[in-house]
């Protein structure tokens, strides 16, 4: 517990301290900030050895209540799904920090301290066990994300962010009303609160599934649009290429590497938990989204100009086998849901990355202009074509073990009942293979033609040392991914049997006896038909 | 006989007496208004004096009101109401006083060296006490004559600045369109009159218990009155002096017009409905019925989803951010309409919880444009560009302001709304929460113009740093604390608002 609080606070309060120093002592600025940021990482390490992967229940949880009179509460604790993510997240940040020190050239103070701030909100979206709390910490990430893309991005950088900030609003303010109607509905004619409401992840999980289904359709959906916005998935998608093609380096890598996860974390964590019999209903709905933006997103980053645009599209194509595996609602499908939203976080993040290697040496990102850069930057190619081979999905790196798992769960799920949707997804891995190779050949290979490459130097030890970490869990996700998959799969199982049970009636998954540790306390149950 | 008459008298006397006891926070306002019209004549040199003496009067009348016991009771032979709930407003009212007081003080355009400010003081204290007498009146003809007091006082503030165009087309047309609202109100008070043989609003309720007659002419009496409201408040489809009038005005006035001025029409409002128009024999904590056939919740909703909707989109296409925050305020109305719209207990806690971070937001919007007002000498969005750099303590005010007019956590605006949405879903509107958020959307994008232009634009612009003095900056802290800590514990503020709904309605 003490460990979730201070992963947790530790980049608040460093995101504080850096309004305390003066802003001519840049070097201390830029080292304070990723201080925090390791120092966060650390203890995130601590909550893995703390961890127990056979409990299937939310651990090292804690409550308080906030709002007495609504049932509000600072309630927080992590599963197997979120452990992993908070982890992406204090591995990413850190990362992200340091890849900005000589990228960043204006108002570093504000920048450090907006970016630990954003950290401090996406720990807490993981983490959050109150719809209430869940809610904050979600609306908090747009302030900080507002102004990274708005003040240090590139060209159309207004346009892109506020494009950002309204397609995301339009998607959360519907999420308040769910959760306001979520609350007194279980408050009022569920279980007995004081006040008839309650925004208790835990309580509500408990009995969302008794909703009646017409309640439950519009419920879902209160939750899903602003998960799909943020995934996104097809035809919600549009923000996205603008966003992270206009955003600095790190805004991007946080943005592939850990926004986009919430979206995917929220279908899972809202909506197939609290409204089990809607998603039956609307999984074969959303898993043709998912199918169509990954053919549709792999078709339109063939015929991208831009590196970095090419890849913003191809996190289309990629999330969407994300939630197809999530809708497969099977144990492999989510399970490969969750450790595909992992390697796209660091796949992706790592091509961001390259591609801002290569803009910090040209200020441009054109592939034409380019052309032969591997005689030049020999490293940075070996590093550069992992990160593209990972995101095409070659078995022995990450990118296959996901793909593999979320293609496999949807073609056994009882749930979607066709192998169409597995068969189109497929042909995305193709499509993914003919972007990406033919965007590396054409940056990389043949002769120099642009005299400006020429000069070009190669990574330095700043990026040697950004890159490293990432390579070394690309390649062990890739060979032993069962390190990961341990974690989540109980509370993966757990959730599975429930989806079951409900549908047909048994559950198939043994799991150890657990307890729970927190039982709601002040409530009666009302009404358990 | 004369025992009779005696004992009459005493009665009278003793009612008076008990009646002008508790009637004291009024008194002191209006005792106020005669020595400060004194002190100007003594004092005429100097600008800040009056001002302070109106601080002091605001202050003795808070004491007043706090010392003074937490009674509900008729005064002044019912034509008067002392309960929680106008109790609530006053507090609001003497808030926005002293807050109206003090943005004067920091204001370039009204303490011009060549203009007296004992008149603008003074009549901010008359219009006080018109708010303070509307959210207590119990009786029609008390309604029409504190919003008379109100509106006059108004009329001349909003034309203070008399040397300046917009200013006096701005009182001009105040007074236009205030003319022809009270005249409608005051011929449908006429009918209403007419049909029921009183007054009072109680006995009017008493009389619509009862009622069995036609239903038109009531229709259009009620209607005719709610023109009165409605303009106060600046709903739609009477908001039209709304945004000339904000714009013109001195900004201090905008913004006590923007707060002050519209809790006052949603006081008399709410308590016109709840205390003519419900069944009290009926009537649960949870729901109200209403009596006779006058449908008061699809009356309400429609004007609510209208201003929002026309507040929000019309706010969209402006340039000058005073005459943008006077369309969003034309939206806020919309919002706490929907409190209203729901008839319960729950949703008029909504709009004081509502009212209370509404005065915090749009006062500290409306102070911090008067700041930058004072140095670069415009209110037009384009001349935001880089303000945020130039000055960082009013560009983050005002993001948060901002923030917390669009309602986002963790900002006191989010309170107010989530505590509206949650009265709309309690009684199963789902539909108007929806209105309700997707207005929200629209509204960020006009309110994020501000900021973006504050943040994002102008931003290697080396432009020298604006000035203002440290008292003004402490102003600035005083409204974004509160703005920022009601945010996140709000409990107390829900307590405040709970245990201030009692209405009193006569039974």
């Amino acid at each position: 517990m003490t460990e979730l609080f201070l992963t947790l606070l530790i980049p608040l309060i460093g995101s504080f301290a850096l309004l305390f120093i003066k802003k001519e002592q840049m070097q201390l600025i830029k080292y304070v900030a990723f201080g925090f940021s390791v120092i966060s990482f650390i203890f995130s390490i601590a909550l893995l050895l703390k961890f127990h992967s056979d409990n299937p229940n939310f651990q090292l949880t804690y409550e308080k209540v906030w709002i007495p009179s609504l049932d509000i509460g600072f309630r927080v604790g992590i599963d197997g799904m979120s452990l992993l993510l908070v982890l992406l997240t204090t591995f990413i940040s850190p990362i992200a920090i340091y890849s900005s020190f000589d990228a960043i050239k204006k108002r570093e103070k504000s920048y450090y301290a907006l970016l630990l701030l954003l950290q401090f909100a996406m720990t807490g979206v993981f983490i959050s066990l109150d719809l209430f709390l869940f809610y904050i910490f979600w609306e908090l990430i747009l302030i900080p994300m507002y102004f990274l893309i708005g003040i240090w991005g590139g060209k159309d950088r207004i346009y892109a962010t506020v494009k950002f900030f309204l397609f995301t609003m339009f998607g959360s303010l519907p999420m308040l009303v769910g959760i306001i109607w979520l609350g007194q509905f279980i408050g009022t004619h569920l279980v007995h609160v004081p006040n008839g409401f309650t925004t208790n992840y835990e309580l509500i999980r408990q009995y969302s599934h008794f909703i009646p289904i017409e309640y439950q359709k519009l419920l879902f959906w209160a939750f899903a649009i602003s998960f799909l916005i943020k995934v996104p998935v097809f035809p919600l998608h549009t923000w996205l290429p603008d966003a992270h093609t206009e955003a600095p380096t790190a805004g991007s890598v946080i943005l592939a590497g850990v926004l986009l996860k919430m979206g995917t974390y929220g279908l899972i964590r809202f909506n197939l938990e609290l409204f089990p019999q809607a998603s039956f209903l609307y999984t074969s709905l959303i898993s043709w989204l998912a199918v169509f933006g990954i053919v549709y997103g792999a078709l339109v980053a063939m015929v991208q100009s831009d590196v970095k645009r090419l890849v913003a599209y191809s996190s289309v194509s990629h999330l969407g086998f994300v939630v197809l595996g999530i809708f497969s609602m099977t144990v492999e499908g989510i399970q490969g849901g969750i450790i595909q939203m992992v390697n796209h976080g660091l796949s992706t993040g790592m091509l961001f990355l390259c591609v801002g290697v290569l803009y910090e040496r040209r200020h441009t990102r054109e592939i034409e202009e380019f052309g032969g850069i591997a005689r030049i930057m020999p490293a940075f190619t070996v590093f550069l074509g992992i990160a593209m081979l990972a995101s095409v999905g070659l078995p022995g790196l990450n990118g296959f073990v996901g793909e593999f798992l979320t293609l496999l769960g949807a073609f056994k799920s009882p749930f979607l009942g066709s192998i169409w949707f597995t068969v189109i997804a497929a042909t995305g891995v193709i499509f993914a293979a003919v972007y990406l190779l033919w965007m590396f050949r054409r940056v990389m290979f043949g002769t120099i033609t642009n005299p400006a490459n020429r000069g070009l130097k190669d990574i330095n030890k700043r990026e040697w040392a950004t890159f490293l970490p990432i390579v070394l869990f690309i390649v062990w996700i890739g060979v032993y991914p069962s390190t990961f998959l341990k974690l989540s799969e109980n509370s993966t199982k757990k959730l599975v049997n429930k989806l079951e049970r409900i549908k047909f009636g048994k559950e198939r998954y043994e799991l150890p006896v657990i307890p729970e540790i927190s039982k709601p306390n002040n409530t009666n149950i009302k009404n358990n038909q | 006989m004369d025992s009779l008459l005696s004992l009459f008298i005493g009665q009278y006397v003793a009612d008076l007496k008990r009646s002008l006891a508790l009637f004291a926070p009024e008194l002191v306002l209006a005792t106020a208004f005669v020595l400060l019209v004194i002190v100007d004549l003594i004092f005429q040199k100097s600008k800040y004096i009056t001002g302070v003496v109106a601080l002091l009067g605001f202050a003795v009348a808070t004491i007043f009101m706090i010392v003074s016991p937490a009674n509900t009771s008729f005064g002044f032979w019912q034509m008067y109401v002392f309960d929680p709930f106008s109790n609530f407003f006053k507090y609001i009212f003497l808030i926005s006083g002293f807050a109206v007081v003090l943005i004067s003080f920091f204001s370039n355009e009204l303490n011009k060296s060549d203009r007296t400010m004992g008149e603008y003081y003074t009549l901010i204290l008359g219009m006080t006490l018109g708010m303070f007498v509307i959210s207590s009146a119990g009786n029609l003809i008390l309604i029409y004559l504190a919003l008379e007091t109100m509106s006059l006082s108004s009329y001349v503030l909003a034309g203070y600045t008399k040397e300046i165009k917009r200013a006096s087309e701005a009182s001009l047309k105040y007074v236009i369109y205030g003319a022809l609202a009270s005249g409608l109100m005051i011929y449908g008070i006429s009918i209403l009159y007419g049909l029921t043989g009183t007054l009072s609003l109680f006995q009017i309720n008493a009389f619509l218990t009862q009622y069995q007659g036609p239903v038109f002419p009531l229709v259009v009496a009620s209607l005719l009155v709610l023109v009165g409201f409605g303009y106060k408040i600046s709903a739609v489809p009477f908001h039209f002096w709304t945004p000339d009038v904000y714009e013109g005005a001195p900004v201090a006035i905008t913004a006590y017009l923007s707060v002050a001025s519209k809790a006052a029409g949603f006081a008399v409002f709410m308590r016109f409905l709840k205390a003519g128009f419900i069944d009290p024999t009926n009537a649960s904590e949870q729901v109200w019925t209403m009596v006779s056939s006058i449908d008061w919740k699809f009356i309400v909703a429609v004007l609510s989803v209208l201003s929002m909707t026309i507040g929000n989109f019309v706010a969209l296409w402006q340039t000058n951010v005073k005459r943008m925050l006077a369309y969003s305020s034309i939206a806020h109305a919309g919002y706490m309409l929907m409190g209203v719209t729901v008839m319960t207990e729950g949703g008029y806690i909504a709009v004081m919880i509502y009212f209370f971070t509404y005065l915090l937001m749009n006062f500290g919007a409306f102070y911090v444009v008067q700041l930058i007002a004072n140095e670069i000498g415009s209110e037009e969005l384009e001349d935001y560009n880089g303000l945020g750099y130039r000055s960082p303590l009013l560009g983050t005010a005002m993001a948060i302001f901002l923030v917390s007019l669009t309602g986002l956590p963790p900002t006191a605006g989010f309170v107010g709304k989530l505590y509206i949405f949650q009265a709309v879903i309690n009684s199963n509107m789902i539909w108007l929460a929806v209105v309700g958020v997707l207005n929200s959307v629209v509204s960020l994008a006009y309110y994020a113009k501000v900021f973006r232009n504050m943040w994002l634009r102008g931003v290697d612009s080396n432009s020298a740093p604006l000035k203002y003095s440290i008292y003004a900056q402490l102003l600035v802290y005083a409204f974004v604390i509160p703005t920022l800590y009601y945010g996140i514990f709000w409990t107390p503020l829900v307590f405040w608002a709970k245990s201030s709904v009692m209405m009193f309605i006569g039974k």
